[in-house]
C-alpha cells in the first residue's frame, strides 16, 4: 500500500523467497551448522589415532564446505534480506525494528565465523604439527560453535514470526526473543543440522576416498555412527516442535504439506515422509553393517532425500504461520490487524500512496462495442480494482502463474462469466471457510471493484507486472476520486499538504 | 525556506512502519556510516584487486613475473570479498531501519535488478575462486584463464551500480512516480559521476592495499615474485597516486551534478571541501615516497594510510549529511503522516468496538 508493489507473476513472490531461502537453510544447516563440528571431529580423532587419511579426508569436505558457504551460502543469507524487502516490506521492516539487536549481534557472531572458517581452511596446512595442531583443531570447534550461534539467533525470530507470545502486549526485544516456539525449534533444527551434515558427508565419501581404499569404509561407518545418533533426536525436537506450534495454525498441515487442492493428501505426504525417513536410516545402517558393500550410487538416495525433506519442512513451517505474516499481529498481505477496522471503514484506496497502472496488454479483452465514454469509465473501475488485488492479494498470489487467482477462480467457478458478485460474494467470507486466508481488508465497493478487475482476467492472460517494470504512479487527490469514485474523504485530504500543515 | 509553499501532489509520501526505533538515531547513524566505510574499503579492495590482477596476469604472457605478481594479487581477493560481504550486512541492516520507506522503495522500483545482485554476486565468487584455485593448473589454456577474470571483472564493477542506483532513487521522492525499472533510475543526475568516483577509488585503495601487503611479506616471498621490495611498494603507490589525482577532477563533478535538496548542503560541501584538501596532503606524501630512494621507500606509509583513513571518513560523513539534506523534510511529512494513520485507525477501532458491543446488547 506504501510501498510500490514489487511482483513476479509467473513466478509468484513467494517462489523467490522460497527459492533463496531454502537453498539458504539446505547450505546453512547441512555445510555449516551441522558439518562444522563433524570436520572438526573427524580431524580430532585423526589427530588422536595418528592417522593422516582423516585429516586429509577431513581438510577436503571442509574445502568443499567453504567453496559451498562463502558463495551460495553467504549470498543466499543476504538474499533472503533483499527478497523480502521486495516482496514483504511491511513484515520485514517491523521485524527489524523489533528484533535489531538480535540481528546486530548475530551479524557479529557472523563475521566472528566467517574469519574463523577464512583461519580455518587457509591455515590447515600451515599449522598441521605439534601444538599448532592443537590450536587449530581448537579453531575448528570454535568455528562449529559461532556456526550455531548464528542459527540460534536467527531461530528465534522465525519462532517469533509463528507466535509473538507476550511481545504482543509487552513489545519488548526480550518478550518477543523468548517466544514459545523458539526452544523447541532449536531442539529441532540443531540435531536435523547435524544429520543433514552426516547425510552430505557420507555422500562426498566416495569423491574424496577410492574405492579400492579401506578407508572408505572407516569412513563411511564412523559418518553413518554420527547420522544414526542424531536421528533420534531429530525425532524428539521435531515431536516438541510440533506440539507447540499454536492451535489454530496446527489445522492448517494438511493444505501445508501440498497446497490447496492436495489438502486431502496429508495422509500420502505423511506416508511419503516416512518412507523417505526409513529409507535413510536403512542406507545408514547399511553403511554402519556393510560398508565396504555400499554402492555409491545409493548414497544419493538418503542425500536427495534430506535435502527435500528440510525444503518441504520450511515450506510446511512458513504455511502453517498463515493467515498471518507475524502472528496475530501481521496478515500475509502485510496489513497490521489493527488497522483492519480502518481499511474496511474508509477502503485501502483511500490510503494508498500508489497505483499500479495497466499496461497496454493488461488493457485488452475488453467486451466489444463499447462507446468511449463507457470504455474510459470501464478501465477505471477495473485500474482501481487492480490497485485492490495488487495491495490486498499480490503478496501471495499471482495473475495468472504459481498460484494464480485465476487458476482458483478456473476451479472454482469454471468457465462461466466470473461476474463482480460471484466472486466478490465468495471473497467476502472466504476467511471464515478457509481459516488460513486473511479476511478481505477493504470495504463492500472496493470488492466490487476487485470483482470487475477479476472478471477482466477471465478475458485478458497478459502478466502483471510489478512496480519494477511498470513503475508507480502517485495518487493524487484527483486520481484517488476518479478510483475510488468518491469525492475526496475529508477536507484535509483534499488540500495540498504544505511544508507547515505536514508538521502539525 | 517559505513553509506556506505547498507540496507538489506528485510527490508521495508514505506512512512509515508504526513501531518505534530500536535504538537512538544517533547510534544507528553511527553504524550505518562506520560499518559502511569499512564495507567499501573491502569492496574497494575486492574490485580493484580483480582489475589489477586481470591487468597484470594479461602483461604477464610477455613477462612471467607479472604473472606471478597477478597471481599474489589474485590470492588475497578471496578473502577481502568474503569479508567485503560480512561487512555489508550491518550498514545494510542500519539502512532498512533509519530509511525504511526510502530504502525499501528504491529497492522495489529497481526490484529485478535488485534482487538479481545475489546470482551476480555467486557468479562472480565462484569465478574468482576459479580463477585462484586453477591458476596452475590452467596454466595451458591462458586465454580462457584470462577471460574468467575478465568477467569476474566486469561483475564487480556492475554490482556497485546497483547499489549506487538504489541509493541514489531512495533520496528522490519527487522521481518515485517517474522511474520505470533499473536503467531509468540509473539516468537519473549524479549516478555516473558518483559511479566514476567509485571505480577510480578502487585501484586507489588496493594501490595502498598492496604497499601494506608487500611491506609484511618475508624476503623470500618477495624474492619469489621477481621484483624487488621497492619497486612493488612504489607500484602500490603508483596505482594510489594516479587515480587519486583524478579525483581531483572527477571528485568536483560528482559534487557540482548533486541534486538540488530542501536542506542545506552547506555541512555536506564543508565536509567534501576539507576531504579534498586532505587529499592533496596525500598526494604530496605518496608522490615523496615513489620518488624517494629504494632504502628509504615505505617508511611514510602509515601516515599515507591514516591520510586515506581520513579522507575516506570526511567523506562517509559529508555523505551522509548530504542524504540528510535531501531527505529530512520529507520524513517530518512521513512522521506526521504515520501519527495521523495511527490516529485514525485508532480511533477506527474504538468505533468498531463500540459498533460490535451495541449489536451484542
Amino acid at each position: 500500500m506504501d510501498f510500490p508493489v514489487f511482483h513476479l507473476d509467473i513466478l509468484g513472490n513467494r517462489g523467490l523467497i522460497a527459492t533463496i531461502a531454502i537453498l539458504h537453510v539446505l547450505i546453512n544447516h547441512g555445510l555449516a551448522v551441522g558439518l562444522m563440528p563433524l570436520v572438526a571431529a573427524m580431524e580430532w580423532y585423526g589427530h588422536k589415532r595418528g592417522d593422516a587419511r582423516w585429516d586429509k579426508l577431513a581438510y577436503r569436505i571442509l574445502f568443499f564446505a567453504f567453496l559451498i558457504t562463502t558463495t551460495v551460502g553467504a549470498l543466499t543469507g543476504v538474499g533472503i534480506w533483499l527478497s523480502v524487502s521486495l516482496v514483504n516490506p511491511y513484515s520485514i521492516a517491523s521485524l527489524i525494528r523489533v528484533f535489531f539487536w538480535a540481528w546486530f549481534v548475530e551479524w557479529l557472531v557472523f563475521i566472528t565465523e566467517v574469519c574463523l572458517i577464512l583461519a580455518y581452511t587457509l591455515t590447515w596446512k600451515k599449522w598441521a604439527t605439534g601444538a599448532a595442531k592443537v590450536r587449530h583443531i581448537r579453531l575448528g570447534f570454535a568455528l562449529a560453535f559461532f556456526s550455531w550461534v548464528t542459527m540460534a539467533i536467527i531461530v528465534s525470530i522465525l519462532g517469533f514470526m509463528m507466535d509473538p507470545g507476550n511481545w504482543l502486549s509487552q513489545h519488548t526485544l526480550w518478550s518477543g526473543f523468548t517466544n514459545p516456539v523458539y526452544l523447541p525449534q532449536l531442539a529441532f533444527r540443531t540435531p536435523l543440522a547435524a544429520a543433514m551434515a552426516g547425510v552430505i558427508a557420507m555422500f562426498l565419501v566416495p569423491f574424496f576416498v577410492k574405492r579400492d581404499d579401506p578407508f572408505r569404509a572407516t569412513a563411511l561407518r564412523a559418518i553413518a555412527v554420527w547420522t544414526l545418533v542424531a536421528a533420534p533426536l531429530v525425532l524428539a525436537g521435531g515431536l516438541w516442535y510440533y506440539a507447540v506450534v499454536p492451535e489454530a495454525m496446527r489445522d492448517n498441515f494438511g493444505v501445508a504439506l501440498a497446497s490447496l487442492q492436495f489438502a486431502e493428501w496429508q495422509q500420502k505426504f505423511l506416508e511419503i515422509a516416512v518412507v523417505t525417513v526409513v529409507a535413510i536410516l536403512a542406507v545408514v545402517q547399511w553403511a554402519i553393517t556393510r560398508p565396504q558393500l555400499l554402492p555409491r550410487v545409493v548414497l544419493i538416495v538418503p542425500f536427495v532425500a534430506i535435502l527435500w525433506m528440510t525444503g518441504h519442512f520450511e515450506r510446511v513451517r512458513e504455511f502453517v504461520r498463515k493467515p498471518y505474516v507475524i502472528g496475530s499481529y501481521m496478515y500475509a498481505n502485510g496489513f497490521r490487524v489493527d488497522d483492519y477496522a480502518l481499511l474496511q471503514r474508509d477502503g485501502v484506496l483511500a490510503y494508498a500512496t500508489y497505483s499500479n497502472p495497466l499496461t497496454d496488454a493488461e488493457k485488452a479483452g475488453l467486451p466489444e462495442g463499447l462507446a468511449a465514454p463507457e470504455r474510459a469509465a470501464l478501465l477505471t473501475r477495473i485500474q482501481a480494482g487492480k490497485d485492490v488485488f495488487m495491495n490486498t492479494c499480490s503478496r501471495c498470489h499471482t495473475g495468472h502463474g504459481v498460484n494464480s487467482i485465476t487458476g482458483h477462480l478456473q476451479r472454482m467457478f469454471g468457465d462461466q462469466p466470473w461476474r463482480s458478485e460471484l466472486t466478490a460474494g465468495y471473497i467476502e467470507n472466504m476467511h471464515e471457510a478457509q481459516p488460513f486466508m486473511p479476511p478481505f481488508p477493504g470495504t463492500a465497493r472496493e470488492l466490487e471493484l476487485m470483482g470487475a478487475y477479476l472478471e477482466h482476467l477471465q478475458h485478458n492472460a497478459a502478466p502483471i507486472p510489478g512496480a519494477q517494470q511498470a513503475g508507480v504512479v502517485v495518487i493524487t487527490p484527483t486520481l484517488r476520486a476518479a478510483l475510488t469514485g468518491a469525492p475526496p474523504l475529508t477536507q484535509a485530504s483534499a488540500t495540498p499538504l504544505t511544508r507547515e500543515t505536514s508538521t502539525r | 525556506m517559505n513553509p506556506n509553499v505547498p507540496v507538489p501532489h506528485d510527490i508521495p509520501v508514505p506512512h512509515d512502519i508504526p513501531l518505534p526505533m530500536p535504538a537512538p538515531e544517533p547510534v544507528l547513524v553511527a553504524v550505518l556510516i562506520v560499518f559502511f566505510l569499512m564495507h567499501i574499503a573491502f569492496v574497494n579492495f575486492m574490485v580493484g584487486g580483480a582489475l589489477l590482477s586481470f591487468i597484470y596476469e594479461a602483461r604477464g604472457l610477455k613477462q612471467k613475473r607479472y604473472d606471478r605478481l597477478a597471481y599474489e594479487i589474485a590470492s588475497t581477493i578471496t578473502a577481502n570479498k568474503s569479508i567485503a560481504v560480512v561487512l555489508g550486512v550491518g550498514p545494510l541492516l542500519a539502512i532498512n531501519t533509519l530509511y525504511t520507506v526510502y530504502f525499501y522503495t528504491a529497492n522495489a522500483l529497481t526490484g529485478a535488478l535488485w534482487v538479481s545482485i545475489i546470482p551476480l554476486v555467486v557468479i562472480a565468487f565462484v569465478l574468482t575462486y576459479i580463477h585462484k584455485y586453477l591458476w596452475h593448473r590452467m596454466e595451458g589454456m591462458k586465454a580462457l584463464h584470462l577471460a574468467i577474470s575478465g568477467v569476474a571483472c566486469l561483475l564487480f564493477l556492475f554490482i556497485p551500480l546497483i547499489f549506487l542506483t538504489n541509493i541514489n532513487l531512495m533520496l528522490f521522492p519527487e522521481k518515485w512516480g517517474t522511474v520505470h525499472g533499473f536503467l531509468s533510475a540509473l539516468a537519473l543526475p549524479n549516478v555516473l559521476p558518483r559511479y566514476a568516483h567509485f571505480v577510480l577509488a578502487c585501484p586507489a585503495m588496493v594501490g595502498l592495499f598492496l604497499v601494506w601487503l608487500f611491506r609484511r611479506r618475508s624476503d623470500a616471498e618477495i624474492a619469489d615474485t621477481g621484483f624487488s621490495r621497492a619497486e612493488l611498494i612504489r607500484l602500490g603507490y603508483r596505482w594510489a597516486f594516479w587515480p587519486t589525482m583524478a579525483q581531483f577532477l572527477v571528485g568536483p563533478v560528482a559534487l557540482f551534478t548533486l541534486p538540488h535538496t530542501s536542506g542545506s548542503q552547506a555541512g555536506a560541501f564543508g565536509l567534501f571541501g576539507l576531504s579534498i584538501l586532505v587529499s592533496l596532503a596525500l598526494c604530496v606524501v605518496m608522490i615523496r615516497e615513489i620518488r624517494g630512494p629504494d632504502g628509504a621507500i615505505g617508511r611514510m606509509f602509515g601516515l599515507a594510510a591514516s591520510l586515506m583513513l581520513v579522507v575516506v571518513v570526511l567523506m562517509g560523513a559529508g555523505r551522509h549529511l548530504y542524504r540528510e539534506a535531501a531527505v529530512s523534510e520529507h520524513r517530518e511529512m512521513v512522521r506526521a503522516k504515520t501519527l495521523e494513520y495511527a490516529r485514525k485507525a485508532e480511533e477506527a477501532r474504538r468505533q468498531a468496538a463500540s459498533a460490535t458491543a451495541a449489536a451484542v446488547k
